[in-house]
């Protein structure tokens, strides 16, 4: 009975409450001691699929059966006590906490009214022993890098149980080596008799570490394969529907005379002064991308806002276009045509109970197109909005709908288009591509592809390797605050190379080509 | 119109039933004679022309303080001090109307010295959030006694008539609001007040720096990284709600009911201003029904109160409830899903059709 079915998720519809349908018709099938693909674009409803399973939604049609019999998962207490445990893309640790601590949360051994601290860091060194994960328990969770985390999401999950475990998108925060590596301790719980829920749309990861896949698109399931059996481009085409070429046609390069972004020993800390951006220097010219490459928390998210003046207290020089970014307002640095694609669209790009329309004009509603001393062009913005929502294929029912009632792939859409719309010189652009549909991403890299052409200047943040190595002309990997590595050749350098600057195991002393004197 | 909006219209309504419902079951259980109590509560004001006259002016002061809070609220600026600028407003035109008499420049004076004592009053826990990061909403909550003491203090020491108990000295007749309708107490602050709501959904929604006062409201990060100036917005929002109150003020002190000053307690419209613009989503164009909606309501209840043996404080629960239904998302969210999600299935069939 090595093949029992474990869990089935029969007919799943999922309707959230802005009218987005995700799931419209689901169907999954476990089998026990499997690792199980779901595959799909972002936004086909992986996510969805998985926080039903989990007890966060409920499904507004369909059944789940557990070994056999229906069951009502009504919030993830009741999924942790069926054996479901789920690691989420963005992990539920407490930092301040120690790792111990983290995984006995809520289930911890007491002695009358305390915690019994001893037995927790036993019981979690007992459990990380038994899974072979190295971890030094009394570690303080926000001291221990981005992979460590993960495995201390995953034990918590099997510190309460979970014989079913979820994993949304494990790798998408991971270096290529920490990808390796999770992969083996992955294939060790399979052979515990683990069965595991792999949650991607990085085709080769599945090839290498799945039984069976099931594909996803637009809501619906397209079926379920043994992964042996079906080549990559097939899951492809049954997970987008028509083929999509990665590889973009970069013109030759043709760079500007003018350094349009300088920057010089550039230094950052945080509001809890903790270091973030060290002595950076770079240029930027008009008609080149350059990519910044590294995990997450590296100093990205503040020599951005440094930039774009979100951030005010730094050391060092910025120029823009000659001229010190230190005395201009936020607005005076968009006057100098600088567009920003923030790497939260939610919490920065966009005011979700706005229309559209209101969403559009938020940097330039200033411009005397739009308005006059006092007053806003109202018949101007309603025609350059619908214009803009045709141009961007933002898919709306008109430009007066709220912007939270979009999916996510048209709510960057409409950000792009408000940012693009401005003519910009400099684009900076945070994470403009992440988590949204295949279709809306490559339109969107085929654009800064188009502004480089033009002779803009790019700046491009991007988690998605690929996405880095189509559309840099220059390269550099941020770590610790530093560059780490910096490279003019972006076709001589190999993902893996380029995942040992990320954890900082390979640190170029010179940067050559970093500036441009 | 889209299921949302029409559900969010569907549940102001029904919030407003239930909680009428409740209120004839309280009024059945303490009454002699609910019958008639609830007959008087609901059409007690249709009743007469004074009756009627009631309701209208009645509506005056709240369209001012629901029209300032919508737009302080419109910019997430939680400023409650609408109280206490209508009371200085008040304070202020009385101090003008009793010592400058002009005709027609009299009024027009005292009322824009009441809406600038208004705006300078709201625009103090404004400046101690930009200076101190103070949070407005306890700052200009604690600053309404500032207002009250202020004018009782002036009100026994400098404006005070020897010959009348606590009262001021009196108003000259020239600032006189003249009444619209005979009959009735129906005044020119009317239109005024009109006008204000008006205006202020204008400003909001079609002027640049309603925009950026939206865009701060509905998202602060949003409106800084866009380049709008926060610190202007947090400034004018405040100064114009506090000059809409004061300018409330104003006209209500110079309207027919009042011939003196004699405010020795808050009158309480600040604090039916936030029930107004809860009402009105924080749109002002929605403020006069809103405000006839309250006033009816409560002129119904003196009606009753005088008329049987119902006491005032049952239309208070009513409110209550129906800012507790209006306010809790939740209410009826299975019912709204439902609606979203059979709206989104027949889409689906649409596109399968199509």
């Amino acid at each position: 009975m090595d093949n029992q079915i474990l869990l089935q998720m029969n007919h799943i519809m999922k309707i959230y409450g802005n009218g987005v349908v995700a799931n419209e018709d689901v169907s999954l099938e476990l089998r026990r001691g499997e690792i199980h693909a779901l595959l799909g674009e972002n936004g086909a409803g992986k996510s969805t699929l998985m926080k039903v399973l989990f007890g966060i939604e409920a499904p507004d049609q369909g059944e789940i059966l557990l070994k056999g019999s229906p069951v009502t998962i009504k919030s993830p207490q009741s999924a942790i006590s069926m054996g479901i445990g789920m690691v989420h893309q963005h992990f539920m640790l407490v930092p301040s906490l120690t790792v111990a601590e983290n995984i006995i949360l809520g289930v911890a051994p007491k002695k009358g009214l305390f915690i019994d601290m001893g037995k927790a860091v036993s019981a979690a060194e007992n459990i990380a022993k038994e899974y072979n994960f190295d971890i030094d328990v009394n570690q303080r969770v926000e001291e221990i890098p981005v992979g460590v985390k993960q495995k201390v999401e995953i034990l918590k999950a099997l510190y309460r149980g979970a014989e079913i475990l979820i994993l949304d998108e494990p790798t998408a925060v991971l270096t290529p080596q920490e990808t390796d590596e999770l992969f083996v301790q992955l294939i060790k719980l399979k052979e515990k008799g683990h069965t595991i829920i792999f949650i991607s749309h990085k085709l080769d990861e599945i090839k290498k570490i799945c039984d069976r896949a099931t594909i996803m698109r637009n809501g619906r399931s397209m079926g379920t394969y043994n992964v042996a059996d079906i080549t990559t481009q097939e899951m492809s085409r049954l997970m987008v529907g028509r083929e999509v070429s990665l590889t973009f046609d970069k013109k030759e390069q043709r760079l500007t005379e003018d350094v349009l972004l300088r920057v010089r020993n550039l230094t950052v800390h945080n509001s809890q002064g903790v270091l973030k951006v060290d002595n950076l220097s770079f240029d930027l010219k008009g008609g080149e991308i350059l990519g910044i490459a590294g995990v997450e928390g590296n100093g990205q998210t503040e020599l951005i806002d440094t930039l774009t003046g979100l951030n005010k207290r730094y050391q060092g020089e910025i120029d823009v276009k000659g001229q010190s970014i230190a005395p201009m307002s936020i607005a005076d640095i968009r006057g100098k045509k600088l567009a920003h694609i923030p790497e939260d669209r939610m919490a920065s790009g966009c005011a979700r109970n706005l229309s559209i329309q209101e969403n559009l004009f938020s940097n330039q509603y200033k411009s005397p197109e739009y308005s006059g001393r006092q007053l806003l062009k109202t018949k101007a913005i309603e025609r350059r909005s619908d214009e803009l929502i045709r141009e961007f294929k933002i898919k709306c029912s008109s430009r007066k709908q709220s912007v939270g009632m979009l999916s996510g792939g048209n709510i960057q859409k409409v950000i792009v288009a408000r940012e693009f719309s401005t003519a910009p010189d400099i684009i900076i652009a945070n994470q403009p591509t992440r988590g949204i549909d295949v279709g809306a991403a490559s339109f969107i890299r085929q654009r800064l592809l188009e502004f480089r052409d033009a002779g803009c200047a790019v700046i491009l943040v991007s988690a998605d390797l690929t996405e880095i190595f189509s559309l840099s002309d220059r390269l550099a990997v941020m770590y610790k605050g530093k560059f780490a590595g910096f490279f003019t050749d972006v076709g001589s350098v190999t993902e893996d190379e380029l995942g040992q600057h990320m954890l900082g195991i390979k640190r170029a002393e010179v940067l050559e080509g970093v500036v441009y004197e | 119109m889209s299921s949302a909006k029409k559900f969010d219209i569907l549940r102001t309504l029904l919030s407003v039933l239930i909680a009428l419902g409740i209120s004839f079951v309280l009024i059945f259980m303490l009454s002699e004679q609910p019958v008639e109590a609830i007959k008087n509560l609901l059409l007690g004001p249709l009743s007469s022309k004074r009756n009627m006259g009631n309701v209208i002016e009645s509506m005056i002061p709240l369209i001012f303080t629901g029209t300032g809070v919508c737009i302080m609220f419109s910019a997430n600026q939680i400023n409650l001090s609408g109280e206490g600028a209508f009371q200085i407003g008040g304070l202020a035109a009385s101090c003008v109307a009793i010592y400058f008499t002009a005709d027609l420049l009299s009024p027009a004076a005292a009322l824009l010295c009441a809406g600038l004592a208004g705006a300078v009053f709201s625009v103090i826990p404004a400046i101690l959030k930009i200076a101190t990061t103070a949070s407005e909403m306890v700052s200009s909550l604690m600053i309404n006694y500032l207002a009250l003491y202020f004018g009782i203090y002036m009100l026994n020491n400098v404006i005070a008539d020897p010959k009348a108990s606590a009262a001021s000295y009196e108003l000259c007749e020239a600032s006189e609001l003249p009444v619209l309708l005979d009959g009735t107490r129906v005044h020119l602050g009317l239109i005024i007040a009109l006008l204000v709501a008006v205006l202020g959904y204008f400003f909001l929604y079609r002027t640049k720096m309603g925009y950026e006062l939206r865009l701060t409201g509905e998202n602060g990060a949003f409106a800084k990284y866009s380049g709008v100036n926060i610190v202007k917005v947090v400034v004018v929002s405040q100064l114009l709600g506090g000059f809409i109150s004061g300018l409330g003020g104003g006209v209500e002190m110079l309207s027919p009911i009042y011939s003196r000053f004699n405010w020795t307690s808050l009158t309480g419209y600040g604090w039916d201003a936030i029930i107004i613009s809860t009402l009105a989503k924080n749109n002002p164009l929605y403020t006069p029904f809103a405000a006839l909606f309250l006033a009816y309501l409560r002129t119904g209840a003196s009606i009753m109160a005088r008329r049987t043996d119902v006491t005032l404080e049952i239309v208070q629960i009513t409110q209550g409830i129906i800012i507790i239904l209006v306010v809790a998302e939740q209410f009826l969210s299975k019912y709204r899903h439902r609606l979203i999600a059979k709206e989104a299935k027949a889409a689906l069939k649409e596109e399968e059709v199509a």
